[in-house]
């Protein structure tokens, strides 16, 4: 019954000598490894938490690690298969990375049910650590509030006051829809209308011209994934950005801009929790991954290593790899990697870090592949998350 | 004329035994019996419920396709819609599992009888491309409905006492719930099969014309086998939300409605045991090559491709003709 | 002015000519279907996928050999028609003597199995293709602004439809098709060879569909994925508009087209699930469909 034996890659040897620590590891990454997210996590992800591996360098702490994979669809049913197995049969101690939310709320209840640790890096909902939040979680890389806060607040302050939202027409796309509402709105911007897009969508035209029609300084886009990359290809097409409406992508990584192309991207404003140009730190790091993967890491990759690392730093730390010391020892020690910076783990299971501002680059302005971004503000931790108290977490208190 | 058409007879009447075969027929069950009781002692649990759910959904289609003559492309409206239904009561409203079940299928029932209704106007080709139509309406009505809870469907659905009294959280105690309801569904189907009705409906599958002239309402009796399968996959995907845990989208989309047919076509579609063996295939093959990504699309695609063009009758069909008994 | 329902009938004519070019795809689609279905009585479940190849083929011909959109136009429409009659020649050819289902079935697995492939290959991130220096820009109507792009996939498509219903209902070649589909035998006994005409029957409909993807390829995001979804939708077209007729086939494409982009300004949230409203609709009141003829 081992689905991830094909998978299973052996990363330290048996030839621990020296240490006292004598723990077994096994970390699975569990992803999205042929679908729409392949790209922004996939194997990436797994070489992302190989490099954490390594640099923590785990053999010689007398920490065998292991790793597993294995691909979930996008599906919550296959991801839950997976994770029970995983837990039950394979004795997995911590999931990690799980894109898409609905798969990644899967794995956080069953995570729960079986006291291991998640540490999420590619799914989005804020829920996670808000009214489902679990001790066992760890929301590393972002959420839609932080996507929201960043971009809504950001744009409202450079005078892009009036929204106007396609919103992809799920549970998610009014997620984001709400929560960036909300921070417009308490930045003293107003919300013109909104208009919802049956999801997933191939013609936006119609919507987009709803949208300009409003009079609108921005479009919001409250979706993800192709309807992204779809609505701001038709949005280029249409003049809508060349007639001064600014696009704002409120869930958008680079891997996406990589396959729009900067002449459709450019101009377009979005939040990432990382950006591999940002010092000579992610530089370098962002260069190994690219020997490896062939392609720039996107924060999803980050985020992977960035909670891989501090999470074996707990296990030397509380010397046992019990679910429960892992997780105290995950918030009691501070969080810090050339990665992602500095940061801490919440009692609710948010990691806090710098979220950052960028504006896409036009094709002019860029010096070749991968140079994407410029960067316009950096959002500094303590205000790049939602407050602890509105969360609706019960363990907060 | 063995397999001329999806509809075609399969058994040659000179080795029918009529005697013989229904006690052939009881001695597999009971061995297939004996193998799920035992199984959850060695096999994964969670593994086998889902296997038992699938092998009831395709054995409620293949009643449909196989003995009713028509191919629906649109099961997973009546799979999806049952789950959304009983993992909905069982969170929202404290059901008991076999309550949530029972409003499942009792949903599905409904559903089939108001798409069955239109569906049965047409025939062949048109009968598929209407379900599947059917079934996508019923998808986005899934999306967008706010008790659905949209892509991230119903989660953390609970496993309630039994009966209001028995604990069965427990995936070892559920499964035996599991098993009950499978296998009681999957005999069901094997009675309905062999009863009178299920005789006329071999009848109008050979001949529909002829059918009409002996006075049959054949319409009616196209519904009522529509519903019956619409009502039993409904059960199949109620069960599926408790034992998961969980509702979701996956099991409204249209691939579901491809999963199901290859299922049956993969066992058999003229034979009892069929679906169940192709699901247990289909299920088991889903789970071991989960981590080769979209290779397990191509695959499903590729036995798709080898069973229509070489395999028709179906891996169990083809023990069948060897033991030259019908399965 | 005046309004209708609280839209300017300025807004609505740019909607309704919005609903036209998403009705011209419908169309070329559904009609490379009719085509199919016609003669080779095959649902073509395959359809989506060569569409979504023929995006996909536009794409490598720039990437890999430098040749331009309007290459592509000449070229794609050949080379995944060739596929089809290859496909046609090895599969679709053993099953005419069994029931249609089965074509359906195995269409459905060819489509899986190109779908996975081109995941494995290519990802699902979508490949970029620019829209061909001649159609950049557009023309700004007083009430809309048009890009040039869609402008010229409404006249290409109306000039294809067009000129296929003519081939197929005006010409000796067509009555040759309509012959064969009618008593195959008798078509026969006159010298014609029947199964090369279905084979190019065949080709020539997955070409419309390769066509349709070109066409597609520099609007939509060229991905895996892009016909999976778009092929149900045309199928309803297709049970709409009845499998009778060419004309119907093209007809109920642009129709529907229209009744969408209505749909998308007066109640968004449903404009996916209108065409399968009136699906359900003409089902009841005319079985056979719009312009089908009575089975």
């Amino acid at each position: 019954m081992n689905i991830a034996k094909p998978m299973l890659a052996l990363v330290t040897g048996l030839l621990m000598t020296s240490s006292a620590l004598a723990i077994d590891i096994r970390i699975g990454v569990l992803n999205d490894r042929s679908g729409i997210y392949a790209d922004l996590s996939g194997e990436g992800s797994v070489i992302a938490a190989r490099m954490a591996i390594e640099d923590f360098g785990a053999a010689d702490k007398g920490i065998n690690v292991e790793i597993l994979s294995a691909d979930h669809q996008n599906r919550p049913d296959v991801a839950s298969t997976i994770a029970r197995q995983w837990y039950d049969n394979d004795n997995v101690d911590v999931i990690a990375d799980v894109p898409t939310s609905s798969a990644a709320i899967a794995v956080h209840e069953i995570t729960r049910e079986k006291n291991r640790v998640f540490i999420v890096s590619g799914a989005a909902s804020s829920d996670l650590t808000g009214t489902m939040c679990s001790p066992n979680t760890a929301h590393w890389t972002y959420d839609t509030w932080a996507l929201a806060n960043g971009t809504g607040s950001a744009m409202v302050q450079e005078g892009f006051d009036s929204w106007y939202f396609l919103t992809a027409d799920y549970a998610f796309g009014h997620a984001l829809e709400a929560d960036t509402s909300a921070v417009v709105e308490a930045s003293g911007g107003e919300v013109l209308g909104t208009v919802r897009h049956p999801f997933p969508g191939q013609d936006f035209s119609s919507f987009l011209l709803q949208a300009q029609a409003s009079g609108a300084k921005v479009i919001g886009l409250a979706n993800a994934g192709g309807d992204t990359v779809n609505a701001i290809k038709q949005a280029s097409e249409f003049g809508i950005t060349q007639a001064g409406q600014a696009l704002a992508g409120l869930l958008i990584f680079i891997t996406d801009v990589d396959a729009l192309g900067l002449n459709d991207a450019q101009g377009l404003v979005l939040t990432e929790a990382f950006y591999w140009d940002l010092n000579d730190e992610t530089r370098e790091w962002s260069e190994r991954f690219e020997a490896q993967r062939g392609a720039k890491p996107t924060m999803v990759h980050a985020g992977v290593y960035s909670g891989v690392l501090h999470y074996l730093k707990a296990v030397e730390h509380a010397g046992s790899k019990d679910a429960e010391l892992v997780m105290a020892a995950m918030r009691e020690l501070p969080i810090e990697d050339p990665v992602m910076g500095g940061g801490e783990l919440r009692i609710d299971g948010r990691k806090t870090h710098d979220m950052y501002l960028f504006r896409v680059k036009s094709p002019d302005e860029s010096s070749g592949p991968w140079d994407y971004y410029e960067h316009l503000a950096t959002i500094p931790a303590e205000t790049a998350f939602r407050p602890l108290e509105d969360g609706g977490c019960e363990l907060v208190n | 004329m063995t397999d001329q058409t999806m509809s075609g007879a399969p058994v040659n009447e000179k080795t029918r035994q009529p005697l013989r075969v229904p006690v052939l027929h009881m001695g597999i069950f009971a061995a297939l019996l004996i193998f799920f009781l035992a199984a959850p002692f060695f096999l994964y649990p969670v593994f086998l419920m889902k296997v038992l759910c699938f092998a009831l959904f395709a054995c409620a289609f293949n009643l449909l396709l196989g003995y009713g003559g028509l191919l629906s492309f649109g099961h997973a409206a009546f799979f999806g819609g049952a789950s959304y239904i009983s993992a909905h009561a069982a969170k929202m409203w404290g059901f008991t599992p076999e309550l949530a079940v029972l409003l499942g299928t009792g949903a599905a029932a409904v559903l089939g009888l108001v798409i069955g209704s239109l569906a049965i106007r047409r025939q062949g080709i048109y009968f598929a491309m209407v379900t599947l139509a059917f079934a996508q309406m019923v998808f986005f009505f899934s999306l967008q409905a706010p008790f659905t809870g949209g892509e991230d469907g119903i989660q953390a659905v609970p496993r309630n006492l039994l009966f209001g009294l028995f604990d069965i959280r427990h995936d070892r105690a559920f499964y035996f719930f599991v098993l009950a309801i499978c296998f009681g569904g999957v005999l069901l189907i094997y009675r309905i099969i062999h009863s009178p009705f299920g005789q006329v409906l071999k009848a109008i599958r050979e001949n529909e014309q002829r059918s009409i002239s002996l006075g049959y309402q054949v319409n009616r009796y196209k519904l009522a086998v529509f519903v019956i399968s619409a009502t039993l996959a409904g059960t199949a995907g109620a069960t599926k939300a408790l034992v998961f845990q969980l509702a979701s989208l996956t099991d409204v989309h249209w691939t579901m409605s491809g999963e199901v047919v290859l299922m049956a076509l993969l066992g058999g579609i003229h034979t009892i045991f069929g679906p169940i063996a192709g699901a247990a295939l289909i299920v088991a093959m889903q789970n071991y090559f989960a981590g080769f990504g979209a290779w397990v699309t191509v695959l499903q695609g590729a036995i798709f491709v080898i069973a229509v063009l070489l395999f028709r009758e179906g891996i169990v069909g083809v023990i069948g003709k060897w033991l030259k008994k019908p399965l | 002015m005046f309004e209708l329902l609280g839209i300017a009938p300025q807004a609505l004519f740019g909607q309704l000519l919005l609903g036209l070019i998403n009705g011209s795809f419908y169309a070329m689609l559904s009609l490379g279907l009719a085509v199919i279905f016609g003669l080779l009585n095959i649902i073509n479940f395959t359809h989506g996928a060569q569409y979504m190849m023929g995006a996909f083929v536009a794409w490598m011909l720039l990437t890999y050999f430098g040749l331009s959109y309007w290459w592509a136009l000449v070229l794609v429409p050949v080379i995944v028609g060739a596929s089809g009659i290859v496909i046609e020649r090895l599969m679709i050819s053993r099953l005419y003597h069994l029931d249609h289902l089965y074509g359906l079935l195995l269409t459905f697995g060819l489509a899986l199995i190109i779908q996975g492939l081109f995941r494995n290959q290519y990802g699902v991130s979508g490949m970029p293709y620019s829209i061909p220096p001649e159609l950049q820009g557009g023309t700004n109507l007083g009430f809309m602004f048009l890009p040039n792009y869609r402008a010229w996939v409404v006249v290409a498509s109306v000039v294809v439809c067009f000129g296929t219903w003519f081939l197929i209902e005006k010409t000796r070649l067509g009555a040759y098709l309509r012959a064969a589909t009618e008593n195959p035998t008798m078509v026969g006994a006159f010298g014609i060879n029947v199964p090369r005409l279905i084979t190019l029957t065949y080709g020539f409909g997955v070409g419309l569909a390769a066509l349709a993807g070109v066409l597609a390829a520099p609007i939509y995001s060229v991905n895996p994925n892009m016909g999976a979804d778009l092929i149900i939708i045309v199928f309803a077209v297709v049970v709409i508009g009845g499998m009778g007729s060419i004309m119907g086939a093209i007809l109920t494409g642009f129709g529907l087209g229209l009744v969408e982009g209505l749909a998308r300004v007066f109640y968004p949230e449903g404009s996916a699930v209108v065409i399968f409203v009136i699906m359900a609709i003409v089902l009841l009141i005319k079985p056979a469909g719009l312009f089908g003829r009575t089975a």
